[in-house]
């Protein structure tokens, strides 16, 4: 059994390797890895881009930010998509291996949005409550507002971006409770809230389908605000980050056309159709 | 088998069965290679060699309670996962176990032809169903049935996720049990008969103590397969590190974490040599498990319960 799937596998390695030297052939071919929550915005970006642009091949997978990283840091693609910055431990990686920083370019803005299950009764929280919510402090909806139920918590795995911006900068570097049940994909997240009645979950706002989101109070005493183009530009809604794309260096041709499409109007244009925000 | 003294070389001959062994010989080293990959990148945990943010991370770091390995004070503790493997293992089992016996005494004694010919292929194609396909049912389908049936408090969770695995299992355990009872000699069924004992007593007292090599190493089998499924229990269980005794709790698999987590860490970190220690573990404790279903079965059971090695 075993040895039959391992030659399966060498025969589908260098079937695929094959592939992409007769692909390599005639166009470039640019990759990009990283970030879940970029993964649909990175592949409408590649596919206009494509469509202008049939020389160029652009192949955009996803994983996570740490996987996008860590392929970077391994050789393995020419852009990660980020949806946090890149660590000192991750730069310092980079410098080993390459001997360069890398090249940070900030693509698109985000809210990370809180999603409730569309029966839920509340409809804000602040900062300092969702906090304690996610570290095991306030485990109950009614010490929040809400019925006599306990909080099913849903989040994403460790290999998420937001799974570190979150912890980063909601939880201020605490761990996560325990009971937090981690899902493969904002999909997952979103697909868990709005079956499960008592849960909260977190993730990008172009996620938000089937499920209320949640608007976030910066402290007790202040308004709270939905995560939309306008709270975000002005920053307003208090949980907004930026999302990243790092190459090892400074881009160049292909590469460097690419990124600055991505900047330019037509690129940013579709940062707002697919549900986030544009950088300017 | 001697070749005829008089043949003479023969070249194509001689190519094919060369050209066999050296297939073989390459899937064995293979598999040797993977086996000192594991252990190699799992070695600098072991020598405590391997650093992170917050010191060097040796054996005993794994004995801490919590699994918070991406972290600002990184704790690698197995405790829950190694739980969480068991709890799952155990409910699939438990269940898959007794499910996959009578299946196999039904369709091997009492069973009418057309009956039989229809269920075993049925049951042995839930072995080729992919467990990515159990695990997307298990999340949309059997999580909500489970919570609402049972009023569960979590959706995903080690009972659901177990009762997913066990669709993974029952073809495994049926068909080893299976072809255990059908390989018994038929006079022992016509002795039985010839006593006047029914059907029912021949099954459960003669049949099944006979066949107990093949069962128990059924049973082995689906052990193995319950502890090392990744993609199920990935998408079934909830994934959360808890350390706790209910059945209904979430849980994170050994190899789920490895599943989620080995993507995205940077070669040569201490998470990484973890993930790989976690990989050893696993690795010794299906072998082991071969080993045992191998050796004890074979040599003393046999011999015990039919009089024959």
């Amino acid at each position: 059994m075993k040895n039959k799937t391992l030659r399966l596998c060498m025969a589908g390695l260098l079937v695929a390797a094959s592939f992409m030297f007769i692909a390599a052939g005639g166009k470039k071919t640019i990759t990009v890895k990283g970030s879940d929550t970029m993964v649909i915005l990175a592949q409408r970006w590649a596919e206009e881009y494509m469509a202008k642009h049939p020389d160029i091949v652009i192949q955009v997978t996803g994983g996570g930010s740490g996987v996008g990283l860590s392929a970077l840091i391994n050789g393995t693609t020419d852009i990660a998509d980020a949806s946090r910055p890149m660590k000192k431990s991750e730069m310092e990686k980079l410098k080993l291996r390459f001997n360069s920083l890398g090249s940070e370019i900030k693509s698109a803005k985000d809210g990370v949005t809180l999603y409730l299950n569309e029966s839920n009764p509340i409809n804000e929280l602040s900062i300092d409550q969702i906090k304690a919510i996610y570290l095991g402090e306030i485990t109950n909806w009614k010490d929040v507002g809400g019925e006599d139920a306990k909080i099913i918590l849903y989040g994403r795995e460790n290999s998420s971006g937001t799974y570190v911006y979150f912890r980063d900068n909601v939880l201020d570097g605490k761990d996560y409770s325990s009971l937090m049940q981690s899902l493969p994909g904002t999909a997952a997240v979103v697909n868990a809230v709005s079956k499960d009645k008592l849960s909260i979950g977190y993730g990008g706002a172009a996620y938000a389908k089937g499920v209320k989101m949640l608007k976030v109070k910066k402290d007790a005493g202040s308004p709270a605000y939905e995560p939309t183009t306008e709270t975000i530009k002005n920053n307003t809604y208090p949980i907004t980050r930026y999302l990243y794309m790092y190459t090892r260096a400074k881009p160049t041709g292909e590469m460097k056309d690419y990124i600055d499409w991505i900047l330019g109007d037509e690129g940013q244009a579709i940062v707002a159709k697919v549900g986030y925000f544009p950088v300017k | 088998m001697k070749p005829h003294p008089k043949s003479s070389f023969r070249l194509h001959e001689f190519l094919a069965e060369k050209s066999i062994a050296a297939i073989a010989f390459v899937s064995f080293i293979f598999i040797i290679l993977i086996l000192i990959f594991i252990f190699r990148e799992s070695l600098p945990l072991v020598l405590g060699k391997a650093i992170d943010d917050i010191g060097k991370v040796g054996l005993w770091r794994l004995l801490s309670l919590s699994w918070q390995p991406v972290s600002n004070s990184p704790q690698y503790g197995l405790a829950p996962l190694i739980v969480g493997s068991i709890k799952v293992t155990a409910v699939a089992v438990l269940f898959a176990f007794p499910v996959a016996i009578f299946a196999a005494l039904y369709t091997s004694t009492f069973a009418p032809r057309f009956a039989k010919e229809i269920m075993k292929p049925a049951i042995e194609i839930l072995a080729g169903i992919p467990s990515v396909v159990i695990g997307f049912f298990a999340l949309t389908i059997l999580a909500s049935f489970f919570q609402k049936s049972l009023g569960l408090q979590y959706r995903l969770n080690a009972f659901t996720g177990g009762m997913a695995l066990s669709l993974a299992v029952i073809p495994i355990i049926y068909t080893v049990a299976e072809d255990a009872l059908n390989a018994l000699p038929k006079s022992m069924r016509e002795a039985s008969f010839a006593l006047g004992a029914t059907k029912w007593e021949t099954a459960l007292f003669v049949l099944l103590p006979a066949a107990t090599p093949g069962i128990f190493a059924a049973f082995l089998l689906g052990l193995g397969r319950a502890f090392g499924e990744t993609m199920i229990v990935l998408m079934a269980t909830g994934n959360a590190a808890l350390l706790s005794g209910s059945l209904f709790d979430p849980v994170r698999t050994m190899s789920a974490t490895i599943g989620a987590e080995m993507a995205e860490v940077v070669f040569g970190d201490a998470h990484y040599n973890v993930l790989f220690f976690i990989g050893v573990c696993l690795f010794v404790f299906s072998f082991t498990l071969n080993a045992v279903a191998e050796f004890i079965v074979r040599q003393r059971m046999m011999k015990r319960f039919r009089g024959t090695a």
